[in-house]
């Protein structure tokens, strides 16, 4: 039997022998085999193994935060292949880029980025082993079809196994995707299926798959010994007292790599972690803290009163009409300040990895990483080695949240493992460490102003947003985009922005820039709705009434269809409908509404508050209707994404925040950094409003509208606005 | 030192300072790494084992104070009948995202259930909200301990 089938000009598929008798299918498809075509082909892989015994392999690209992907990913393959998904185990995959093409945790990308390229895979395999029994029966294929895990003659009691026929079908002519026919949505027999976590049995046997639970023949535990003042720069360190307390085997400085986020600091090595980490207080480190030990959240707030006092920005950077002549000329002018706080990530799985820096000179990581493609290649240009040189093995991760898209600790262990090659080297942080050592979620002032006509209509927009900067990367989460809404539906619009210096590291948290903006956004507009009269879903409404959907757009992960007006109306009814609107209810509750568009998915949400003795804000339900395209693909996981951001923006609005004092994280652990716990979580009521477009993702759209639903409702109860995060509770008093 | 544990059953020497903690001994001593590490100061209820029968917090519990006692980790929570039922009622009501605090969660169920076979609603908040789900799975934990408690209660009816 031949390793490889011959490939044609157009073939983008290969197939190969597998030990055991099996086939294993490399699909390969250009990005451009997707719906809307892009610019430049980037390669999408997926392998699928039929083994002898009808049981199929399918492996999982994407590293699994939580989000659900590695049991998503297999779904849709299994769907198009026929396959029985009793019989499917998941394998996840290694990094490679050249093999599997982009594997990302982030953005909510995963689906719509996967939607057809994994289902073609399925698809192109599906139609060989139909080539295959047709070869084998002497019949055209065309007369054939599957039934889960096997092909069949309909008519006769024809039919063999996946299994039986996966050699033969090795050697069939690997098809072009672009001319495979997907199944129908009214034939899908898994996608829709709630089915649980392919991991789930595995986890709640309390087996070793996480990355922390990695274990090596001969490792050492790593703890690292950084400034909490961002910035400071290492004068020195007691390493001989750290080497001489118990378990220690080393202690030595490792300097910094700003371009892969490596920071200065003292690495403690131990045969426990505890010990490690315990030996760090022997150190007695000094640090030059330099010009940043003076920063503080005060001091920034600060910073914005006087921007905003002075007038003075750096840039606008969104104008339209004449925004001063609207206000110059409005019935009614409304003015606020908001403000929202940095926020922690706090996965709940510290940040750790694992290396190993073999003798020849090559590394090898067990990496708990949301980019694990973009840490390989981080390491690697550190070690001066190709990212071929650098394996990485993908591990299930203890929650990702954005803050595992910065791989600084995948370099810090690297630069500790290296000192020690043939060595195993775990690195964990403690939590202190976690809470510390963040790329936050930027906190941010904006200073808003609307105009509003004799009929309550909005004729001004203006926003002076005091924000920080961060340089250009390729995603700057302390931005706000120039077409913020409602900035399309006005006439007159003005959006500038102060930018602030600072050495406080930042990055994207769940709902990057939706999860502030959304709140002082939504915010302002109920302040609008109330101004006028309105209520804020009538107001959405009367907005974006007759607005047509916009063309597509290039989004980060291709072409993506434009904002829907009639989307944002459609879930804004709906909700409407599931909450009582504009009913009575219970005394001493009341209800706020929140729309969000953000990362293709449309939500609107409603909650139902109250105040306990103490003024602290109570939650009794949330609704929340969502359209996040024409199917739900995996109802168990799309929900519990749901239920989850509901929550973690409910913790967010009330008690979440770190505060930079001394140029450092005041806050270091759960004590005070209080995540939600059982007794703070609301009844949910989730509906979808399936609309006629391509699935897209659900890690993050539901969490933003969540939290100005709650302020909203909170103003709906106390006539209290409030206009900071988290909440302060003495504004009810 | 050298102290001698009973951990599942067996008893194991573990020669490390009487002050490491239960849970560093477990993982790093004895390679036992189900019981997972979320703050180290019993915060978050991810290191939750049993000791003598009672949900404790492993980060917190130094080794000298676990001699002679008997420790049960998630790796056998399966060979009690609570334990197992509430393993089953996770996966039937997929439960989890992350599954990193599920260890612990489950400990703390089981342990609940143990000492009250039929806890309301506000009985397993209160029994539960030392343990931290970062991806909040709250509202599956709490309907999947209340169903196997009713099932239970159906069992022995």
């Amino acid at each position: 039997m031949p390793d490889t089938v011959q490939l044609s000009r157009r073939t983008l598929l290969k197939a190969s022998a597998v030990a055991g008798g099996g086939f294993a299918l490399a699909a390969t498809f250009p990005v451009a085999a997707r719906a809307n075509a892009v610019s430049g082909p980037q390669d999408l892989n997926a392998f699928i193994t039929i083994h002898p015994d009808n049981t199929v392999t399918i492996v999982g690209k994407n590293p699994e935060i939580g989000q659900g992907i590695k049991t998503m990913l297999p779904m849709l393959v299994a769907e198009e292949l026929d396959a029985d998904w009793d019989s499917v185990s998941v394998q996840q995959a290694d990094t490679n880029a050249a093999k599997y093409g982009p594997q990302l945790a982030g953005g909510s990308f995963a689906t719509p980025m996967n939607w057809i390229p994994m289902r073609q895979a399925g698809a192109a395999a599906r139609s060989m082993l139909i080539a295959a029994a047709a070869q084998r029966w002497g019949v055209d294929a065309a007369g054939l079809a599957t039934e889960p895990g096997r092909v069949v003659q309909p008519g006769t009691r024809r039919s063999a196994t996946f299994g039986e026929l996966a050699s033969d079908a090795a050697l069939m002519e690997v098809p072009d995707p672009a001319g495979l026919t997907l199944k129908d949505q009214a034939d899908f027999r898994i996608i829709g299926r709630a089915i649980g976590g392919v991991d789930s049995p595995k986890v709640v046997r309390g087996e070793p798959i996480f990355g922390v639970d990695t274990q090596l023949e001969g490792m050492v535990y790593a703890a690292f010994e950084r400034s909490p003042v961002f910035g400071a720069k290492l004068k020195s360190a007691n390493l001989d007292a750290a080497k001489s307390q118990p378990g220690v085997i080393d202690a030595f400085t490792v300097a910094a790599s700003p371009q892969v986020e490596l920071v200065e600091g003292v690495a403690v090595i131990a045969s426990n972690w505890w010990l490690a980490n315990k030996a760090r207080s022997a150190l007695e480190p000094q640090w030059d803290n330099g010009q940043w030990a003076s920063h503080s959240t005060a001091g920034y707030a600060e910073a914005a009163r006087n921007a905003w006092a002075t007038g003075n920005s750096d840039e606008v950077f969104s104008e339209k009409g004449d925004v001063d002549a609207a206000f110059a000329s409005a019935d009614k002018v409304l003015e606020a300040e908001y403000s929202y706080p940095f926020l922690a990530h706090v996965a709940m799985e510290p940040m750790n990895c694992t290396a190993l820096m073999h003798e020849d000179g090559t590394m090898e990581m067990w990496a708990p990483s949301q980019t694990p493609q973009g840490g390989q290649q981080a390491v690697a240009g550190y070690l001066g080695l190709e990212p071929s040189q650098v394996t990485v093995h993908i591990t299930r991760m203890g929650g990702g949240f954005g803050r595992r898209l910065n791989n600084d600790y995948m370099v810090q262990v690297a630069a500790i493992a290296k000192e020690m090659p043939g060595t195993p080297v775990q690195l964990i942080w403690s939590r202190e460490d976690d809470v510390r050592s963040d790329y936050y979620r930027p906190a941010g002032w904006h200073k808003l102003r609307a105009a509003l006509d004799a009929d309550g209509k909005i004729t001004g927009w203006a926003d002076h947003f005091v924000t920080f900067d961060l340089g250009d990367g390729p995603f700057n989460p302390a931005a706000m985009p120039a077409q913020e809404f409602p900035a399309k539906y006005v006439d007159n619009l003005k959006f500038e922005q102060t930018k602030l210096e600072t050495a406080v590291p930042m990055g994207a948290l769940r709902a990057p820039t939706s999860n502030a903006l959304a709140f002082v956004m939504q915010s302002f507009l109920d302040e609008v709705a109330h101004a006028t009269g309105k209520d804020l879903p009538a107001l959405m409404l009367e907005l974006t009434d007759g607005v047509a959907p916009e063309p597509p757009t290039q989004g980060f992960v291709g072409p993506q269809p434009g904002f829907s007006a009639p989307r944002l109306q459609a879930v804004t009814r709906k909700v409407m409908d599931m909450s009582n609107w504009g009913q009575p209810v219970a005394d001493g509750h009341a209800l706020g509404f929140g729309f969000y568009f953000s990362h293709m998915g449309y939500f609107a949400e409603v909650v139902e508050a109250s105040l306990d003795d103490r003024n602290n804000p109570l939650v009794h339900n949330v609704w929340a209707a969502g359209d996040v395209g024409s199917q739900i693909i995996n109802p168990f996981g799309a929900l519990n994404q749901v239920e989850g951001s509901i929550i973690d923006g409910i913790g967010q609005a009330i008690q979440l925040a770190v505060e930079i004092e001394g140029g450092a994280a005041k806050q270091s652990n759960f004590h005070n950094y209080p995540l939600p716990r059982m007794p703070m979580t609301p009844q949910i009521h989730v509906e979808w409003v399936l609309s006629d477009n391509a699935p897209t993702g659900l890690g993050e759209p539901a969490l933003p509208p969540v939290i100005p639903a709650l302020t909203n409702a909170l103003f709906a109860l106390t006539g209290k606005r409030v206009r900071s995060l988290p909440i302060d509770k003495s504004l009810f008093a | 030192m050298a102290f001698r544990v009973t951990v599942n059953g067996e008893t194991r020497e573990i020669d490390a300072p009487g002050d490491m903690p239960l849970l560093w001994a477990l993982r790093n001593e004895l390679g036992m790494v189900g019981t997972k590490f979320g703050c180290g100061i019993g915060m978050c209820g991810a290191c939750t084992v049993h000791i003598d029968g009672q949900a404790t917090r492993s980060c917190s519990m130094p080794l000298s104070a676990v001699a002679d006692k008997d420790v049960s980790t998630v790796e056998a929570l399966g060979e009690s009948p609570v334990g197992q039922a509430l393993q089953q009622a996770w996966l039937e009501d997929d439960v989890m995202q992350c599954g990193y605090c599920q260890a612990g969660q489950l400990m703390n169920a089981t342990a609940l259930l143990n000492n009250n076979p039929d806890p309301t609603d506000s009985e397993i908040d209160a029994a539960m909200q030392g343990n931290i789900c970062r991806c909040a799975c709250y509202k599956r934990i709490h309907a999947a301990i209340a169903r196997v408690a009713r099932d239970e209660e159906t069992a022995n009816a």
